[in-house]
């Protein structure tokens, strides 16, 4: 009923959807920074959305089962063996007890996350399993995973031990989810964006080179929030904003120009004025984004956003009532 | 008020153009909406939290437009729900948001440890130290939100002469517990972080507690006062 961490890698850390309901007492949103991922990874191996997984940072993640479990993950182009054998992005693995899971850094993208049959069992804080990192609380201890950590899992559900019977001799599925789910990480992405509240307080000039530059990636990104190097985006005026709710994808112009695009670990409130916000569908790609990396914007407006969003809900839906049939 | 997209998931509704004339009318209205769309439970909200003169409203599309079936516009609908509760809001506001929670909390201004900007606020507002301990430390504060960091007070009521713009470069650490001056804002840090505030002493209370219910020490509405205290005092509150 455990998971051995034989190699934790650069960042490890326990994560669910996040945190609800507490903003208002200043916790942040947290969770995995691609929650999308998650929730495939999640259902792949007969999980509930909501349970929590891993997300993966850069580094080599060595995993040893004491059980039998069913593995799957989402994310940027890591390099995945399960039993020795490699295992595609979306697809699913049968790894026996005393057998290994193991995951090498990416050439491209930056963080995957991996779900395991039954889910990681961490005590709820606030509602949520997931990792605090900046205030140290949820997930493992409030910390990233370290070498020679272990995990408690829950039982897999009946839905994993079905499959788990299928695999039994074949191990990895030939099936997978759709690719572009699974795999959100070209190299150099366009974000698309939906105007911020402070659009305005920006001259024409500013607004094109926001559309029309490149910036990029520098290694201050973290959790929290991209930080993007380019030729400045200047303000007209030199108002003092007061502090109001930022959200993950609200683009900051901090004095010096340089925009920060804010991720599922930032802060609830801030003071730097809002230019625009990366569109909840493209969030997965910012979450992808690593030091050196190339990144353009195109503005989309709020409705076609919208309709982006809804449509992947479909999808979604219609994922998971296809994954049914792949349970019995 | 004004509703205003935080990108696709989320809004902003804004009770209040002048925070500066009338804080306490923004703080109060801020509150009675949050407290009105909590009590509505429009389908698909996930969550609203207060701002200065403010309520973010997050919430799932997708849930909304399950709620509402059919051909609607879940946006325009989720607008017109928001819309209707503000108005409703706006009805209450004045009752409903009077706090009665009031707060002491210990500081200790007098030790250089602590108080890494007193010197420098002093001369911004060319007052000694001492009369900016004496300022900040007389006058009653409303908590208008609570943000930033886990448990962090946005404080109205700082004395105008005590606003100092905020330091040029931000330290990489700001010491848990500590109490600072923002521009015309004051609050207190409840872990250390980075920050850009003018430090001015130090508080032994523990702000933000992820087990308890609820996490945070003060909400928005919460009146406040800062009480001076010794060094040895602030060793034994720790302790």
């Amino acid at each position: 009923m455990k998971v051995s961490v034989r190699s934790a890698g650069f960042l490890t850390t326990v994560q669910d959807l996040g945190r609800t309901g507490f903003r208002r007492h200043g916790a942040s949103l947290g969770g995995a920074l691609d929650p999308h991922a998650l929730t495939i990874a999640n259902l792949l191996v007969g999980n509930h959305p909501t349970d929590a997984g891993l997300e993966l940072t850069l580094g080599r993640v060595r995993l040893r089962f004491a059980d039998d479990r069913l593995v799957a993950w989402c994310g940027g182009a890591f390099d995945v063996h399960a039993s020795g054998a490699e295992l595609p992005v979306g697809h699913i693995a049968f790894i026996r007890a005393g057998e290994e899971f193991e995951a090498a850094p990416p050439p491209k993208g930056a963080r995957a996350w991996l779900a395991i049959s039954g889910s990681i069992e961490v005590p709820f804080v606030l509602a949520s399993r997931a990792t605090d990192l900046r205030s140290r609380f949820g997930g493992l201890e409030g910390r990233a995973l370290v070498d020679g950590d272990e995990l408690r899992l829950h039982s897999p559900s009946r839905n994993a031990s079905v499959l788990m019977r299928q695999l039994e001799s074949s191990h990895i599925t030939t099936w997978s989810a759709p690719n572009e789910w699974s795999s959100p990480a070209p190299r150099h992405p366009f974000l698309r964006i939906v105007r911020g509240a402070d659009w305005s307080r920006f001259r024409k000039e500013a607004v094109a080179a926001l559309l029309g530059e490149s910036f990029t990636v520098t290694n201050a990104s973290d959790r929290m929030g991209v930080r993007l190097q380019g030729n400045g985006v200047t303000r007209d005026d030199r108002d003092e904003l007061l502090s109001e709710a930022v959200a993950p994808g609200t683009i900051q112009i901090p004095g010096d120009g340089q925009p920060i695009v804010l991720l599922g670990d930032c802060q609830t409130i801030g003071g730097y004025p809002k230019i625009a916000h990366v569109i909840t569908v493209d969030l997965p790609a910012a979450a992808q984004l690593s030091s050196g990396d190339i990144v353009r914007f195109a503005e989309v407006t709020l409705a076609e956003a919208q309709q982006l969003l809804l449509q992947r809900a479909r999808d979604l839906a219609w994922f998971r009532a296809g994954l049914t049939l792949k349970f019995t | 008020m004004e509703i205003v997209s935080l990108g696709d998931s989320a809004l902003v509704v804004r009770v209040s153009n002048d925070f500066a004339a009338e804080p306490e009318e923004a703080l109060r209205a801020a509150i009675a909406l949050q407290r009105t769309l909590e009590e509505a439970a429009i389908p698909g909200v996930v969550e609203s939290a207060p701002g200065y003169v403010s309520v973010a409203v997050f919430f799932d599309p997708a849930v909304v437009a399950d709620a509402i079936g059919g051909d609607d516009d879940p946006f325009e609908w989720l607008h017109q729900a928001i819309r209707t509760a503000a108005l409703r809001a706006e009805g209450r506001a004045s009752g409903s948001a009077r706090s009665r929670v009031r707060h002491e909390v210990p500081v200790c201004y007098d030790d250089p440890e602590f108080a890494l900007d007193l010197d420098s606020v002093g001369q911004h507002a060319g007052l000694s130290a001492v009369d900016v301990v004496k300022r900040h430390s007389e006058v009653e504060y409303r908590v208008h939100c609570v943000g930033f960091l886990p448990g962090f007070p946005y404080l109205g009521g700082l004395p105008r002469e005590l606003a100092t713009p905020r330091r040029a470069t931000p330290r990489s650490e700001v010491p848990a517990g500590s109490v600072a001056i923002g521009g015309s804002q004051t609050g207190i840090y409840p872990t250390n972080s980075p920050g850009g505030w003018n430090v001015i002493g130090r508080t032994p209370l523990r702000l933000f507690d992820p087990t308890a219910d609820p996490p945070a020490r003060f909400h928005a509405g919460d009146r406040l006062r800062f009480v001076t205290i010794t060094r040895e005092e602030f060793d034994r509150l720790s302790a």
